[in-house]
């Protein structure tokens, strides 16, 4: 691509009629997506950020900037702080389970020939099925009384729980639901990175005398896949600071603040309280988060994608 | 394939045991799902008995799946959702393409600064805009509207990125030679690119309908009629206000809410592996 940009022809009239021809035609082409981006996308969170620093709340006809006092407002509020250390407690527990889980899968399927196709859709089932929905299951499958859960821990003598409504047990409940979920994801990243592992590397391993198939995993595999591992610890972070479904269904933040995480206090503060300066200060903190980790994403991704 | 000349006792285990293992962490998987479809075919005596097997001694889905249908309006909020996602994507398609078009193919004043309100919006968390379309939706009227649900996504900026890795793999001299037969560069896209492109057309639509298929938050936002619910929010909705403890109901509208998208997955994993991880699988 970089080739057009070099021979561009000397400046003459009839070239530049052509190119501000082409640039027009490009606009207009372009117009209604550079409308809608400006309306839904840029103005938007413009006006987020007027929002958070300023004194307007739904109805008002007039506001004045405040600078940080609804930030400090979200961040002296406990159930704000309760949130934040929820989500990173909640992503702490999903990226290491669903990134280990996902590549001990991913290396199972890919050390065999049959079945692959049928345990990869098994896996990878949860990440595109209605969370909403599978949520009002597994809070079936958790029922204190009738859930598969307790009756299976019953049967064996183990002591049971009453998940959703312990405050010890909640989150974590949420956590191993979001395990669940977002493994098949990373399992197809690391079957992509399996797969683009060249078998040369194998055979000089085999030469080698790596002939165990454990040597071969120490020894070639894994640190080929030390890329495709970064990047599948961000997009499962990313994901994992933006759990709603699960918490609007199943526990409504409680008991207490025990499950209470950042976009179910972002809805609640805006949308069901009215807090409006409260509710854009916490949009603004949970961008903030989720930009960060992105940008680190897409310096990992340079590498391997080229935008130009 | 050592195995095949080698029956070897050491490629035999391991394959024991990569089966062991791997059927072991998919029931774990599919539990949710069989727990639901065995409750959705049960009498509420077996729901709340004491033994527990996966099929139930008197079936009872009829009874359950049409009070489904009945007691809530399960195929309205299906149809809904149909209609939402449609209309979404067919915008989507016709927003984004041209767009991508022009970054991928012609060279022009701004093209950077377009590519870069793009990855703008590529980066932002849809959630974080809520609150001004929100309030957006309210000065336009739209609250509790189809339209109120729809015309947030009507630009998709991973749509206009995904079409411009594409459109820049097919060759320049593809595009010159429509010129050349005298097509305009609006037929081009339509006529030329996004054919070529279907690959890439497959993979977002899906990435799309997945999406907007099963978001409960910008719906639970913006529409209190039951009538203009889509399924996720319905749902909702039915469990809390008219199911209650009734499971057997229940159950069976979460398995009608789930299943079209998971037959539609078993019929075409390989696309839906692709477009739900935005292309960076191939």
């Amino acid at each position: 691509m970089g080739g057009a940009r070099t021979d561009r022809a000397p400046v003459t009239s009839p070239a530049r009629a052509r190119a501000v021809a082409q640039t027009l035609a490009a606009w207009g082409l372009a117009g209604p997506a550079v409308f809608f981006l400006l309306v839904l996308f840029l103005l938007p969170v413009a006006g987020v950020f007027v929002i958070a620093f300023s004194d307007w709340q739904f109805g008002a006809r007039s506001f004045s900037f405040v600078g940080f006092a609804n930030f400090r407002e979200v961040f002296l509020d406990p159930a704000f702080r309760a949130s934040l250390l929820n989500s990173v407690v909640y992503v702490l527990i999903v990226v290491p389970g669903a990134g280990i889980l996902g590549l001990v899968i991913a290396v199972l399927i890919e050390s065999g020939k049959s079945c692959r196709a049928f345990y990869r859709a098994v896996h990878f089932l949860p990440f595109m099925a209605t969370l909403a929905a599978m949520a009002i299951a597994w809070e079936a499958l958790l029922h204190p009384a009738i859930g598969f859960v307790n009756q299976a821990l019953a049967v064996t003598g183990l002591p049971t729980a009453n998940w959703l409504r312990d405050e010890n047990t909640a989150l974590p409940v949420l956590a191993a639901i979001g395990i669940w979920q977002n493994l098949g994801y990373a399992m197809v990243l690391f079957l992509a990175g399996l797969k683009s592992i060249p078998q040369d590397l194998y055979d000089a391993a085999d030469v080698d005398g790596a002939d165990f198939w454990f040597d071969r995993l120490r020894t070639v595999t894994l640190p080929m896949l030390g890329p495709v591992s970064m990047f599948v610890v961000i997009v499962v972070a990313v994901r994992a600071f933006e759990p709603f479904d699960i918490v609007k269904v199943l526990t409504q933040g409680g008991p207490g603040h025990a499950s209470e995480m950042l976009l179910y206090t972002l809805y609640r503060e805006s949308f069901e309280y009215l807090r409006t300066g409260y509710g854009a200060a916490l949009a603004v903190v949970f961008l903030g988060i989720v930009v960060t980790l992105t940008l680190v994403q897409a310096r990992i991704m340079g590498k391997r994608v080229h935008y130009q | 394939m050592s195995a095949m000349t080698f029956p070897n006792r050491q490629s035999l285990l391991s394959s024991i045991l990569r089966h062991a293992v791997l059927i072991c962490t998919g029931a774990l998987i599919l539990a949710p799902f069989m727990w639901m479809l065995s409750l959705s075919i049960k009498p509420p005596c077996e729901i709340f008995g004491v033994s527990f097997s996966f099929w139930p001694h008197q079936f009872y889905g009829i009874e359950n799946y049409s009070r489904a249908l009945t007691e809530a309006p399960l195929l309205r909020y299906m149809g809904n959702g149909v209609l939402v996602c449609a209309i979404i994507l067919a915008l989507q398609i016709l927003v984004c393409a041209p767009c991508a078009y022009v970054l991928a193919k012609l060279r022009f004043a701004g093209r950077k600064l377009l590519f870069g309100i793009v990855l703008i919006g590529l980066m932002l968390p849809h959630q974080v805009l809520s609150l001004p379309l929100f309030i957006l939706s309210y000065q336009l009227g739209l609250l509790d509207t189809y339209a109120a649900l729809i015309f947030p996504y009507v630009v998709s900026p991973f749509g206009i990125f995904l079409f411009r890795q594409f459109f820049m793999t097919i060759p320049d001299d593809v595009v010159h030679a429509a010129r050349l037969d005298g097509l305009s560069e609006l037929a081009i896209v339509w006529k030329i690119m996004l054919p070529m492109a279907l690959p890439a057309l497959i993979a977002f639509s899906i990435f799309s309908v997945i999406g907007h298929w099963n978001d409960l938050f910008w719906p639970l936002i913006v529409v209190r009629d039951q009538s203009l619910m889509p399924p996720p929010l319905g749902i909702m909705v039915f469990r809390n206000e008219e199911a209650g403890n009734d499971y057997g109901p229940l159950m069976a509208a979460s398995t009608l809410v789930v299943m079209p998208l998971v037959i539609a997955f078993l019929a075409a994993q390989k696309w839906f592996v692709e477009g739900m991880t935005g292309g960076a699988v191939k």
